[in-house]
């Protein structure tokens, strides 16, 4: 089996398991606080990695590129408030303008 | 909103050399946007199937604790608690909140349902259509997946403890990078939720 069907096979599972988890095993249990506390924070810690890798991460090496110019320009989106996508799209053509230019 | 997402997840896949069907699958299956984004762009980088499924599945036990808090308002059989739990995704729950920590299971199936279908079809347009849009590189695209989880990760930030997560957590990833393979410096980067035993 190739590497992408195991991936999509074995995180679609995870995720069916995981979104299942509560309605199906329990009947309105809790978690226990502790561990309810270290789970919260699972998404900014992993959200804040994605950002700092797919922004000036490269192949073993740190690398500042155009790609910050679509940083600064989400940066600017979402401190206007503006939609998710806008904020996405801000970001996508100020690189590749940035790149035009380069 | 979903469809131009999932148009670029589609885009996106198939650039990372994920093909066609297999990303239209994983859309219907995982149908978490945030981890298909890390699972293609992961793959796309070479970091490899353990990496990718590493990190889209500590991407998504996120969605543990959020299956915890609408099992109360799901009844019927296991099997029709399971097809149900499946609708489940950030936006539907975000907007069955009842108040009180109370979810609207009619809110959430509706909602839910309905992302599905524009998430699955903007996944089917994207990858179809990958070919007339061509190198995301050449548009940006690259920079748009670090802004999409910058986005997410403001809407995650509601305390001072998730901040700290958050810094902690790009900086474990960046010191990392130069000396690990592709995914890695995210897996460990999800230690920093750690700091959430440190009681204060």
């Amino acid at each position: 089996m190739s590497e992408v069907w195991l991936v999509v096979l074995v995180v679609g599972a995870v995720t069916v398991a995981l979104k299942a988890a509560g309605p199906v095993l329990l009947g309105g249990r809790e978690l226990p606080p502790p561990v309810l506390r270290v789970v919260v924070l699972l998404a900014p810690a992993l959200l804040a990695a994605l950002v700092a890798v797919g922004l000036v991460g490269g192949d073993r090496e740190l690398l500042l590129d155009e790609r910050l110019a679509g940083l600064g320009a989400a940066v600017l989106a979402l401190l206007v408030r503006a939609p998710i996508l806008v904020v996405v799209i801000a970001a996508a053509v100020a690189t590749a303008l940035a790149r035009g230019l380069a | 909103m979903a469809f131009a997402f999932s148009l670029s997840f589609g885009v996106l896949a198939k650039a990372s050399g994920m093909g066609s069907l297999a990303p239209v699958l994983m859309s219907m299956t995982t149908f978490a946007g945030s981890a298909q984004f890390a699972a293609a762009s992961v793959l796309g980088t070479g970091g490899g199937a353990v990496a990718a499924i590493g990190a889209a599945s500590l991407l998504n036990t996120r969605y543990a604790p959020i299956s915890l808090t609408v099992a109360p308002s799901m009844g019927g059989t296991w099997f029709s608690r399971l097809i149900q739990s499946q609708l489940i995704v950030d936006e539907s729950w975000a907007v069955a909140q009842a108040g009180g920590g109370r979810v609207d299971r009619r809110t959430l199936i509706g909602a839910g349902a309905l992302l599905w279908v524009f998430w699955v079809g903007g996944t089917v347009v994207g990858v179809l259509g990958s070919e007339f849009i061509g190198n995301p590189a050449r548009y940006g695209l690259d920079a748009a997946f670090p802004a999409l989880f910058l986005a997410l990760l403001v809407a995650q930030i509601d305390s001072r403890k998730a901040v700290l997560a958050a810094v902690l957590g790009a900086a474990i990833a960046l010191a990392l990078v130069p000396f690990s393979a592709a995914g890695v410096p995210i897996i460990v980067a999800s230690l920093a939720c750690l700091v959430g035993l440190w009681d204060r």
